[in-house]
């Protein structure tokens, strides 16, 4: 199923008028130098069909349409959006699908989400799709926030102390979807978690907690606003670390929407011995930087035509700027900023790549800490 | 508060806003009588409109579609047995039998006025339950979700007739078939036979299709005639008595209603066991429930008035939680995501008004969506009279357009065909498909809650109050009529009436025995077989449950056959062949279809049975086929759906203007 979502129409109003104008005053103004976006050769097609592997109505559907209203307003020619739904198989399918039949021509383009990059990133056997076909258009982030019940300690600091000590339970979905790098960062810490697994939803797991069937959890930035917050006021949370978020040069900073919590890699790396080198915290890195640094992408064929796509990135850039955008999207996908173009290439191609020995040492984790048999290619 | 629910009123009774609703309700039809689609079909329709429309309107709107898809499926379910969604799977049970005596109308108008007393029920209890219903849903952890999901396995027992053997091990091969794909603890891949399609488990739509629809079809083709047997009754009779029905049962749509808005609010279960249990009810409290299954009004009753209330209870935790009770809820869910609002406690606090709209918008539409209902019930009823062979191409053709939206691959369709096989046989034999059925509906909740309820509490899970309340209940729900019973066997004696019903029926039921038993027992027991081989290598937590559930096939199939033998067993003839053929048929349908394209396949399909098996004129052949591609080509063009394209559909589709 795929709805076009209208272009505004003013704005291709306005766009006309102005192109006019230009048109009037280019024999007047002579050799005066016109914008870059309207001289590039390069053609932008009337429609975008953007493949969305998941359902109508789940949050990276919401995310693509969101974007899909504002991204097209930069380009030339406003080309209308198509969104194709193909749900299935955690995203796996329609990717497989978009991999199999999307041209080089610049109108086809897939959106992702951590559910694609992670079976990637593992090899899982039903993936047969590869990110190095792909050039990134932008990326958008997501942070999140690991809080622990009242019952382990008042503040921060004792209950961090009583997780080392004390066993707790966590509610997850499966040891290999996003909160796997969650469970990592609970093992570099030497927390003593006993993870439960199968919940259908982070919210479930929320619920596990609030139920207090479970001490320690952890939510997404906008379900932590709506829903722990009140925990938190009342008493019953304790925030202990956010996963920060990630600059263009691969450094994760604090998070902006909780800038008094300090992040994971604060934690990590304060405690004695340990570096940025350690491999577990290197594979740690990837996996926060290709689910959450950059959860949710937009991206093309490789072969498109460099002009278009720089054209798609230009516009991406000028989105990030554009303080309109960023004050709805704040309200509507999250308090956090675009990453455009070469940056967002360079993280995800370092991300995405899980050497021999990495991969091997993922699956060894994956069976002796959750006796989980990785069924990789 | 009082003074946030009448301004809720307010803005719900605005023109604007019953505008849109209306649009609402237009498209949450459409989406629930085409069985197949379903709520996010109808999301996909709203989506263009709820884009920078006020989020009251927008909610309206989009309540008015969520409210009435449970309302509409019951056409599909009623007249062809087909069950549209998995709120109305109860409903076929003894609704398409009314049909077939001829009452559709009765059965329809019952159900929708059920289906309205219910939703109104439903909200009126939400109105005040949302404020306080915070501990109540944090009370039901996984032990408590476990037993209920144990409730609803239990209703095999009511379902499965004379021969309980019969029934668990029908149950058994449903829990298998939902165990196929990843297991919820391990998220390893058990029986899928490494096959892509299969990583992902069966999907519900078309487990329902091929175990109840494809049957049907066949037999009545078979059998020739109109869905409707007799003849002579007077449908326009069915609207008065179908209300009757309601007001002598009002009781039952009460307690029903009761029922269906409490499970709704219990997050992650509640559209899958719902009307089971409220039928398993109705069964249970009828003083005569020898009728159910072959026609008996309260049948359509009970879960008719129970998953309208469900769909109300199930905001509960979706508004409060987050955290959907139901397919239909998690599309609501969606919605509100779209419209920037995020679930939380501010839904009952600062956005305590927008909760209102969305309980009244949610009253209104199940009475406008209901009352739109009745008034085309009578007319479409008239359908069951019409020659089964004329309706017969355009409800495979409907039917495999319906497979076909569950995941959009081939895979669909070749499922469909499998379990349709399955149910040809079981029908022709006479074991219970709503058993098979409930054992793949509640494998899912039935494993993974377990699971998690003994990793949370360990074997205290089962002392927690909630469970033994519960489990209070199921063996109240077993042992109530064996009392019942005996003391009416008292009462007879003194009587000295015997009027047990219909003996010898019951004794075939028990005792008779026939090829395809045979043929049953073989393939039911080396399924069994097979599953423990193929889960064998995996770690304890993944093969668990399915290696109980093959045990519980296995041991039932023995079982079988032990009775049959210590009993003693009457041979009985159980004619498949012509069935079996006719499924055979439908794969090369399939086939065909895949290899042509589904339109050009669907229209070539119309005209030939149309031509041959019905002897309709060409005239009339040429009309229904148009009439078929007409649908098909519009769905495709309003919803943007896909349908597998092929050689002849490359070719033609083409050519066709405005497309």
């Amino acid at each position: 199923m795929s709805i076009i979502v209208s272009t505004p129409k003013r704005q291709t109003l306005k766009r006309h008028a102005r192109t006019t104008a230009l048109a009037f005053m280019l024999p007047v103004m002579g050799l005066m130098p016109l914008s870059s976006a309207v001289h590039a050769a390069a053609e932008v097609p009337d429609t975008l069909t953007w493949t969305v592997p998941f359902g109508v109505g789940g949050g990276t559907d919401v995310w693509a349409r969101f974007m899909s209203n504002w991204v097209t307003k930069d380009l030339p020619g406003n080309p209308a959006v198509v969104i194709d739904n193909v749900p299935g198989g955690g995203s796996i399918t329609g990717v497989n699908l978009f991999s199999k039949r999307a041209g080089d021509d610049g109108d086809e383009m897939v959106v992702t989400s951590a559910s694609t990059q992670y079976p990637a990133m593992l090899r899982d056997r039903r993936v047969r799709y590869d990110y190095a076909d792909w050039e990134p258009i932008f990326a958008a982030p997501t942070g999140g926030v690991v809080y622990a019940s009242s019952s382990l300690g008042k503040d921060s600091a004792s209950a961090l102390e009583a997780l080392a000590s004390q066993e707790v339970k966590f509610a997850g979905q499966n040891p290999t979807g996003l909160e796997m790098p969650v469970l990592m960062a609970f093992d570099l810490l030497d927390f003593q978690v006993d993870p439960v697994f199968g919940m259908k939803s982070r919210g479930e797991g929320r619920l596990a907690f609030e139920r207090g069937e479970v001490a320690l959890d952890f939510q997404t930035t906008s379900a932590y606003k709506s829903n722990v917050t009140p925990l938190v006021d009342a008493g019953q949370a304790v925030p202990l670390f956010s996963l920060g978020v990630m600059d263009d040069e691969g450094h994760i900073e604090r998070d902006p929407s909780f800038p008094d919590l300090p992040t994971f890699s604060e934690l990590y790396l304060a405690q004695e011995g340990h570096s940025r080198d350690d491999e577990a915290y290197q594979i740690f890195h990837k996996f926060f930087a290709s689910g959450y640094a950059m959860q949710k992408m937009l991206l093309v064929p490789k072969d498109v035509d460099p002009e278009l796509l720089e054209l798609y990135r230009q516009a991406a850039r000028d989105l990030a700027k554009d303080p309109e955008f960023l004050k709805e999207a704040a309200e509507k996908v999250g308090p956090y900023g675009l990453m455009v173009g070469k940056a967002a290439a360079t993280q995800l191609q370092e991300a995405m790549q899980l050497s021999e020995a990495e991969h091997e040492w993922v699956k060894n984790w994956l069976m002796e800490r959750h006796n989980i048999r990785l069924q990789s290619r | 508060m009082i003074d946030t629910l009448l301004s809720s009123i307010g803005h719900v009774f605005t023109l604007t806003h019953l505008l849109f609703m209306m649009i609402g309700i237009f498209v949450g039809l459409l989406v629930g009588i085409i069985p197949g689609l379903g709520g996010i079909a109808g999301m996909a329709l709203l989506l263009p409109f709820l884009y920078g429309l006020d989020p009251g309107y927008a909610l309206g709107m989009l309540m008015g579609m969520v409210a009435v898809i449970p309302t509409g499926d019951t056409f599909a379910s009623v007249l062809m047995g087909i069950p549209g969604s998995s709120a109305s799977q109860a409903t076929v049970l003894d609704g398409f039998p009314l049909a077939k005596k001829g009452q559709a109308a009765r059965a329809l108008t019952s159900a929708f006025l059920s289906s309205l007393c219910g939703g109104v029920i439903g909200a009126i209890i939400l109105t005040g339950f949302i404020l306080v219903a915070r501990p109540l849903v944090l009370a039901f952890s996984s032990a408590e979700l476990f037993v209920l999901t144990l409730l609803g396995l239990t209703m095999v027992a009511v379902l499965s007739g004379k021969n309980l053997f019969k029934g668990t091990a029908a149950c058994g091969l449903g829990l298998l078939v939902g165990a196929i794909g990843a297991a919820p603890a391990t998220g390893e891949y058990r029986m899928n036979l490494d096959i892509d399609y299969l990583y992902d488990g069966v999907p519900l739509i078309v487990l329902g299709l091929g175990i109840f629809a494809l049957p049907e079809i066949v037999e009545l083709l078979l059998g020739r005639g109109s869905i409707a047997k007799n003849g002579n009754t007077d449908l326009g009779k069915g609207w008065s008595a179908g209300i009757k029905d309601v007001v002598k049962n009002k009781w039952l749509v009460a307690r029903c209603a009761g029922i269906g808005s409490l499970i709704g609010t219990i997050p992650g279960l509640a559209g899958s066991v719902v009307d089971w249990i409220t039928y398993g009810f109705a069964v249970k409290t009828a003083k005569d429930p020898s009728q159910f299954g072959k026609g008996d009004i309260r049948g359509v009753i009970a879960p008719e008035s129970a998953n309208n209330a469900c769909a109300c209870g199930a905001m509960v935790p979706t508004l409060l939680f987050g955290v959907p009770g139901s397919g239909t809820a998690a599309v609501f869910l969606g919605g509100l995501l779209l419209l920037g609002l995020e679930p939380g406690v501010s839904m009952i606090t600062t956005n305590l008004d927008m909760t209102y709209t969305i309980i009244w918008s949610l009253a209104l539409a199940n009475i406008l969506g209901a009352g739109l209902c009745l008034m085309l019930a009578r007319p479409v009823a008239q359908l069951t009279r019409v020659p089964f062979a004329i309706l017969a191409p355009a409800i495979t053709v409907l039917i495999l357009f319906a497979a076909y939206q569950a995941s959009r691959s081939l895979g669909d369709w070749a499922a469909l065909g499998m379990i349709g096989m399955i149910g040809v046989l079981f029908k022709s034999a006479g074991w219970s498909r709503p058993a098979f059925l409930i054992g793949f509906v509640l494998a899912p909740g039935a494993e993974n809650y377990f699971y998690q309820s003994m990793q949370f509490h360990g074997a205290e899970a089962f002392l927690r109050p909630g469970v033994l309340i519960i489990l209070g209940l199921i063996l109240l729900a077993f042992f109530l009529p064996v009392i019942r019973k005996a003391i009416m066997r008292r009462r007879q004696t003194h009587e000295v009436v015997e009027t047990a019903p219909s003996p010898e029926e019951d004794v075939l039921e028990s005792r008779g025995f026939g090829g395809v038993d045979f043929l049953l027992l073989l393939m039911m027991g080396a399924a069994a077989l097979w599953a423990l081989y193929d889960v064998k290598d995996l770690m304890p937590l993944g093969k668990a449950f399915p290696t109980l559930a093959a045990f519980i096939t296995l041991l039932s199939v023995i079982a079988v056959v032990f009775n049959g033998w210590r009993r003693g067993m009457i041979r009985v003839k159980q004619p498949a062949f012509k069935a079996v053929g006719a499924v055979l048929g439908f794969f090369v349908l399939i086939g065909v279809s895949a290899l042509l394209g589904f339109v050009s396949t669907a229209v070539l399909f119309c005209l030939g049975f149309q031509l041959t098996i019905a002897r309709k004129s060409p005239l009339f052949a040429g009309l229904f086929a148009l009439g078929v591609a007409v649908f098909l080509l519009g769905m495709q063009a309003a919803m943007n759906l896909h349908y597998p394209t092929g050689l002849l559909d490359d070719v033609v589709l083409p050519m066709i203007p405005f497309l």
